[in-house]
């Protein structure tokens, strides 16, 4: 009989199937999703070509990422999936330079000429087949559908591609703007695309004739077309095989060649006898031993339940409360005693204002003339634009909501955990004020939400998916991290035969674990506190609960209505507000309403935001997705002191003239907006004419994403490849960026460091960029703490390129010194003008505090504007630093821009009208240990810590709320004190 | 017991009665280096104990008393201290625990502080911890690197250097399994005797039992077939620590590959080296720089005296010197680059490949700063200057699986494997099996 070969490639989601004879002609070939019964289904699909297989001599090869595991289980050989995909490229369409395969949670690229070359994603799944399916279920819809409604988009939004985690909470906001759903599905597909050439191309341009493989590519048009379009590809440079999807598979069959020879049975016999009752190795006790221990459980919990009224037999007045949530809209109508008359719990499907509207409709005719809505409040994401739609009373923020609600179950609770679809949440109540709030950083958020995507990919419904978890035998530990990464684990445990209970109660342990230790940082559960409530829609799984409970070690409270606190204490919040009359839209307008929502740019400045305008009928618009009051018309305010626009300005402002030594360019990034000042000095007293880059945008980060070979690596340093490219295209002839080891020497540390990418990143720009062949570029090791050395060493590196004397280089330097100086003291009496104005006008102060090239508004996205519209003004670290002395901290303190954030929060403590917010770049190894100090310094000394985490995500939603949280601590902080100052007779 | 004493920052001291009375915890990173440096410390009245735990309960540890976006080696030592205060082996009241400090520019730097904030964290505040640093950070009544301990943990770092590249490059072709290892064990035994006097642990000695090693090793009976060799770098911890890399080398062997692991040696060196290139760079003290130069021409010596011990025998590879990897770096970049592996880590990338080691494992923390530059930063120039050099860079953290990495490596032994064919079968058509066939063209039997 004639030899077969037989490939089986497991990927992360699929499992496909080939048969060749030896002329390789393909006989079978299928493609499944496996559910993570990988042994199985390759089984079956193997058993459906068994009349082509039966009798013949067979040569098998396994490949794929989840292929390794059924290799090692069957002991059939395996090849690396890519190596794989070389071999069927080479064999069906030689012709390609690149291919680009994307598959469930693997991405690739294969470069074939001039040097061949593979790039798989590193640790991060973003951009692959399981990103899409899993922005698929955040909008409701099928992927299928997802593909549908991007073809009739009509713009595109940046959305962060480089974790799925990242691109919801970019997603989110978009939707409760009311942004139209056909321009998101294109823009994740724009998304995936952006995610492929910046994180996997690395350095090398992918053009010419393009093959595009695997699953995604295969069936979904309008990624495809998103990829031809980002690349420029003319219609015979892109090519789409037929078998795009089962190229992997084929390779893997024609590798099989190299296989020893095996009868069919054997085959069969091989993969039946894999071993899969292997337990998986990190495992942990079981959640509940018994029913016993379930039930005892159970009515533990039973106490915190809240009276339900039916709305037909109660007359009186009601509150109402909303929470237009991320993922989902919860409505409540309660009694002055706080029963609940009504309740609405729903996934908004990306469309708040349509479910509300329905449900307002409904209510009112609940209430009939019996009931009469007194007052309504509204929180969450949402709050701005459903408080215009409907006239709704007052406007929440989140935070506030819910401890109202979580006082009402437990008067003196001082913990509040809530674990919604998206996010954690989580503040310590002191003084009955919410005090410090931890919400989750973009990295590890999407817990809740993340369960039930898993429950639906691995078919069931999250109810059924969370009881399998209860009494699960052995638990999979899958430790606390983002929950991209967490994907990995689970296939590992899969792959090492754990069963869908164990993954259940896993994945509820990490949750835990990660509000625990990642978000909350707490070594143990009594640093909480004491009187713990607990809430969100997570929190409803009692296997969440159970390890909530077991990881602490002692009991809290959960209401029965953890789902709708947000709502409930908003509506208990409007009662508080003892109104007469409700402003809320009437049931007679209701009939008359109508919400249309449209995507315009604003052309106001050069951010460029994406607005969505909300027209209500009878000419009511609310505008959303502004950063600054531009786009609103209100005009007329007296713009607020600012430092950050301030400092930005001014360095903006240092171009220089024609000079005798041509053109010099210096990318304005990193610690340029630092040293600029004396760079541009020193330069310009050379003899050169300096040219800044020009503004950062989305664009310039855009033209020099190709050549970045870390994508790990901040933003800020991101920015610089498109800096100097844009550089390159000004035409300067030269480019100078040294590398600084050192900082200035400040005295406020124990060194002067800068971080090693500030350091130098020269080097890996000239080692990367390769357009640097058209220019000259300088990037020497300077040391700017040493004047005298520098002026030595300065001598050396430009006297001899440029032929200048010694006295040239003497005098530019004690310029460059003396103008410097002059920035620094600029800053510090900009800074002291700021304070003044703030305290002679009543207002409060905050310390925006990073790093100098964080006042760049593409990397702080406008956070600046956006507190001063809050009425607040911003002054930098830098303007206050020097008004304290060297400050005694637990870490090392050895890098400059951190001495002064150390010393700029221990003067804020030291000022009662101030605030300190810490801006951390994303990626920014070094703030792991500067935020930890930072809040030990201002909670030590009675002050909130705020920290904001930023990316290359631009949406201010999450800030926003953290930002109002922590205007609201403060107010009633100083409510606090002004009473008890009362109380002790001062007042 | 000893008295609690602090300096006048708050730091609780390591005093001369606790040398007397405790224990001292330090990690382990490479078996038989660390065993020796224990060695020499207990030569000098330090009571120390090795911590060689790998479960579990260190990366939770870790988790709960370590900022989570910290790198990871900081969260694995820290994890495994405090893991091992917990376990009860020790009379807490009695331990004091040892770390490396830098003092460069990197994050290393701040471990110390790091594992100070666990130790308060987790109610063990009044556990003192020793700084090993040669930068005169952080000074204790009860320790003191003399030179007499410098000189010999410097013996110690040459005799795991010279075991650890003998043994490499024997194991995969040792013809007795296991052979290879014993004799590890053997040598270890006559150091660790040697070792229990000061007198033995002389440059001298060093220098005579190199010659010995050296010869043990060549009498090992090996049969060489063509294997692929795969160089490690990156940043120290997780490229020589098994717990911080998943078990790479032990991987990479069961793959059948040849690993090849940098020395410490260098990295002493380039400890030094850079602080010589500050002054050029920056200008400083002529003092610190003659001092220094002593120190850096000690480390030279004895690099040497290891390069030569092999010089008798052309089987083995030998390690280039220091100045020689340093040549190779200029055209990728300069010497200021001097945080965390600096330069060397490009260099010994670029060694390696000089060396006919194209396939390399660059192995880091994830998000570990100046790999950024040093390592992912500069692969695509040495893929362009090297088009054979097959670099492959994996991030290690604690939700990293081993089935990601694995895949990945597995993707460069792949091309690696086929690199070797090509380069086979262009010389010598006919020579090899079947078997070796298969393992040649990217398949392999599991």
């Amino acid at each position: 009989m004639e030899e077969l070969l037989v490939g089986i490639d497991v990927g992360s989601t699929t499992v496909k199937v080939a048969v060749m004879d030896k002329q390789e002609n393909v006989l079978f070939k299928s493609y499944d999703r496996h559910l993570s019964k990988v042994r199985e289904v390759a089984l079956e699909k193997l058993y459906a070509a068994q009349n082509i297989l039966k009798g013949h001599p067979v040569r098998v090869a396994v490949t794929g990422s989840a292929g390794l595991g059924l290799a090692k289980a069957s002991g059939l050989p395996f090849v690396q999936e890519v190596f794989a995909t070389v071999g069927a490229v080479e064999k069906y369409i030689p012709q390609t330079d690149v291919v680009v395969e994307l598959g469930g949670e693997d991405a690739k690229i294969i470069f074939f000429t001039g040097g061949m070359e593979e790039r798989m994603n590193g640790s991060c799944a973003g951009g692959t087949g399981a990103f899409i399916d899993q922005m698929a279920t955040l909008l409701g819809v099928s992927v299928d559908e997802l593909d549908e409604m991007s073809a009739r988009s009509e713009k595109t939004y940046s959305i962060a591609s480089r974790c799925g985690v990242f691109a919801k909470s970019d997603i989110q906001p978009l939707l409760n703007q009311g942004a139209n759903k056909e321009d998101i599905a294109a823009s994740i597909f724009q998304a995936v695309v952006d995610q492929t050439v910046a994180g996997l191309a690395q350095g090398r341009k992918i053009e010419g004739n393009v093959a595009f493989l695997g699953g995604p590519l295969h069936f979904i048009k309008g990624l495809r077309k998103a990829f031809v379009h980002t690349l420029k590809l003319t219609g015979e440079q892109a090519i789409f095989p037929e078998d795009g999807a089962f190229f992997v598979v084929f390779g893997a069959a024609l590798y099989a060649k190299n296989s020893n020879t095996m009868e069919a049975e054997q085959l069969f016999a091989a993969l039946e006898n894999a071993s899969t009752g292997k337990q998986f190795t990190g495992s942990v006790p079981a959640l509940f031993e018994n029913q016993e221990e379930y039930n005892d459980f159970v009515e533990q919990h039973r106490s915190k339940n809240i009276k339900m009224v039916y709305p037909e037999n109660y007359s009186g007045d009601a509150y109402l409360g909303i929470d237009a949530g991320s993922t989902t809209t919860k409505l409540v109508l309660i009694t002055p005693e706080g029963d609940i008359l009504y309740q609405y719990y729903r996934s908004n499907k990306g469309n708040p204002v349509d479910l509300i509207h329905s449900e307002l409709k409904k209510i009112y005719t609940l209430c009939g003339d019996r009931i009469t809505i007194r007052g309504s409040a509204v929180t969450g994401y949402g709050e701005e634009l459903i408080q215009h739609a409907f006239g709704v009373d007052e406007g929440l923020v989140e935070t506030v909501a819910h401890f109202r609600a979580a006082k009402h179950f437990v008067p003196d609770v001082d913990f509040i955990l809530d674990i919604g679809g998206q996010d954690i949440k989580c503040f310590k109540i002191r003084g009955g004020a919410v005090d410090s709030i931890m919400l989750n950083e973009a990295c590890s958020s999407g817990c809740g939400s993340f369960i039930e995507t898993f429950a639906k990919a691995l078919g069931y419904s999250i109810e059924e998916f969370a009881k399998l978890g209860l009494f699960a035998k052995n638990p999979v530990d899958l430790g606390s991290r983002c929950t991209v990464f967490m994907n990995s684990s689970v296939k590992q445990a899969q792959k090492e035969g754990a069963q869908v209970g164990d993954i259940s109660a896993g994945l509820s342990m990490s949750v835990v674990k990660n509000a625990l230790y990642k978000v909350i940082r707490a070594a143990s559960g009594e640093q909480l506190g004491h009187h713990l409530v607990v809430q969100g829609g997570t929190f409803l799984n009692n296997a969440v609960l159970r390890s909530f409970e077991r990881e602490i070690g002692f009991s809290v409270t959960r209401p029965d209505i953890a789902g709708i606190m947000g709502a409930y204490g908003a509506a208990l919040a409007a009662k508080d507000l003892g109104l007469e009359r409700s402003t809320l839209i009437s049931a007679q307008a209701l009939e008359s309403f109508v919400h249309a929502a449209q995507a315009v740019t604003c052309g106001l400045c050069t951010n460029h935001c994406n607005l969505t305008v909300n027209t209500f009928g009878a000419g009511k618009k609310f505008i959303s997705g502004n950063r600054c009051d531009k786009p609103l018309g209100r005009s007329g305010a007296q713009e607020l002191p600012n430092l950050y626009k301030f400092k930005y300005e001014y360095l903006r402002s240092l171009q220089g003239g024609p000079g005798v030594l041509g053109k010099i360019g210096i990318p304005m990034g990193l610690n340029m907006y630092e040293n600029m000042p004396f760079w541009f000095a020193f330069l310009t007293e050379l003899g050169f004419e300096v040219v800044q880059s020009p503004p950062s945008s989305r664009q310039l980060y855009a033209k020099g994403q190709y050549t970045i070979p870390s994508d790990t690596v901040c933003y800020p340093a991101k920015l610089l490849h498109g800096q100097v490219e844009a550089l390159i295209d000004e035409g300067v002839d030269r480019i100078f960026y040294p590398c600084m080891t050192y900082n200035f020497n400040e005295k406020l540390g124990d060194n002067h460091y800068n971080c090693p990418v500030v350091a130098y990143y020269p080097e890996l720009i000239e080692a990367n960029v390769k357009r640097l062949n058209e220019v000259t570029f300088y990037g020497p090791y300077f040391g700017l703490h040493r004047p005298r050395d520098f002026e030595k060493k300065a001598f050396d590196f430009f006297a001899p390129k440029f032929d200048l004397p010694r006295e040239k280089i003497i005098q530019a330097t004690s310029k460059a010194y003396a103008v410097y100086e002059l920035y620094r003291q600029k800053i510090q009496e900009e800074t002291q003008k700021a304070i003044q104005y703030a305290r002679e006008h009543g207002k409060r102060i905050i310390c925006l505090a990073g790093r100098p090239y964080h006042i760049d508004p593409e990397i702080n996205h406008g956070i600046d504007r956006l507190i001063s519209s809050l009425g607040l003004v911003v002054i930098t670290e830098d303007g206050i630093s020097h008004l304290v002395g060297k400050q005694k901290v637990n870490v090392l303190n050895q890098w400059t821009y951190h001495s002064r954030l150390y010393n700029a929060a221990r003067y804020v403590t030291t000022q009662p009208d101030m605030e300190l917010v810490q801006l951390v770049s994303f990626g920014c190894g070094i703030d792991a240990i500067t935020a930890d100090e930072t809040r030990d310094i201002l909670e030590k000394n009675g002050k909130l810590y705020t920290m904001l985490k930023i990316d290359e995500i631009n949406n201010l939603g999450a800030v926003k709320i953290r930002l109002r949280s922590l205007i609201a601590a403060c107010g009633s902080r100083d409510k606090d004190l002004a009473v008890s100052a009362a109380d002790r007779g001062e007042l | 017991m000893s008295e609690l004493i602090y300096d006048k920052n708050g730091r609780l001291l390591f005093t001369k009665e606790m040398k007397e009375e405790y224990t001292i915890l330090a990690p382990a990173m490479l078996p038989i280096h660390f065993g020796l440096l224990a060695n020499s410390l207990r030569l000098h009245g330090y009571k120390v104990e090795l911590l060689n735990t790998t479960h579990r309960k260190i990366v939770d540890e870790g988790l709960q008393n370590v900022h989570n976006d910290t790198c990871y080696p900081a969260l694995l030592v820290i994890g495994q201290m405090i893991d091992a205060l917990k376990s009860g082996k020790y009379d807490t009241h009695k331990t004091a625990l040892m770390i490396t400090q830098t003092g460069g520019g990197c994050r290393a730097s701040n471990y110390i502080h790091l594992l100070r904030k666990a130790l308060k964290k987790s109610g063990f505040d009044y556990v003192p911890v020793i700084s090993v640093n040669l930068s005169g950070m952080e000074r204790n009544p009860g320790f003191a690197l003399t030179i007499p301990l410098i000189k010999k943990m410097i013996y110690s770092l040459a005799y795991g250097d010279i075991i650890m590249n003998l043994a490499n490059q024997c194991r995969p072709y040792e013809v007795v399994p296991g052979s290879t290892d014993a004799l590890i064990q053997h040598w270890t035994d006559i150091l660790n005797e040697e070792y229990k006097q000061s007198k033995n642990v002389t440059e001298k000695r060093m220098e005579y039992n190199f010659g010995r090693i050296a010869k043990d090793f060549s009498e090992l009976p090996v049969k060489k077939i063509p294997k692929v060799k795969v160089g490690v770098v990156g940043e120290i911890y997780i490229k020589y620590s098994p717990l911080g890399n998943n078990n790479l080398e032990k991987f990479l062997a069961g793959e059948g590959a040849e690993v090849v692991v940098p020395g410490i040696m260098d990295f002493m060196i380039f400890k030094a080296d850079n602080r010589l290139v500050d002054i050029d760079l920056y200008g400083g003290s002529k003092i610190k720089y003659k001092v220094v130069t002593i120190l850096k021409n000690f480390f030279l010596k004895v690099q040497r005296a290891l390069i030569a011990a092999l010089e008798p025998y052309p089987q083995f590879e030998k390690p280039s010197t220091f100045e020689e990897l340093k040549q190779l770096v200029p055209d990728f970049l300069g010497y200021g680059v001097k945080m965390g592996e600096g330069w060397l880590l490009t260099g010994e990338m670029l060694e390696l490949i000089h060396s006919g080691v194209n396939n390399i494992v660059c192995a880091q923390p994830f998000g570990c700063l100046p790999n950024h530059i040093v390592g992912k930063g500069m692969i695509r120039k040495i893929k362009d200057t090297y088009p054979d050099s097959n670099i492959v860079a994996i991030d290690y953290d604690p939700g990293a699986t081993a089935i990601n990495q694995e895949n990945r490596i597995k993707l460069m032994l792949a091309n690696a494997r086929l690199a070797m064919e090509r380069k086979v079968n262009s010389g010598k058509e006919t020579e090899h099996t079947t078997e070796t066939k298969d393992k040649l063209a990217g398949i392999s039997v599991l």
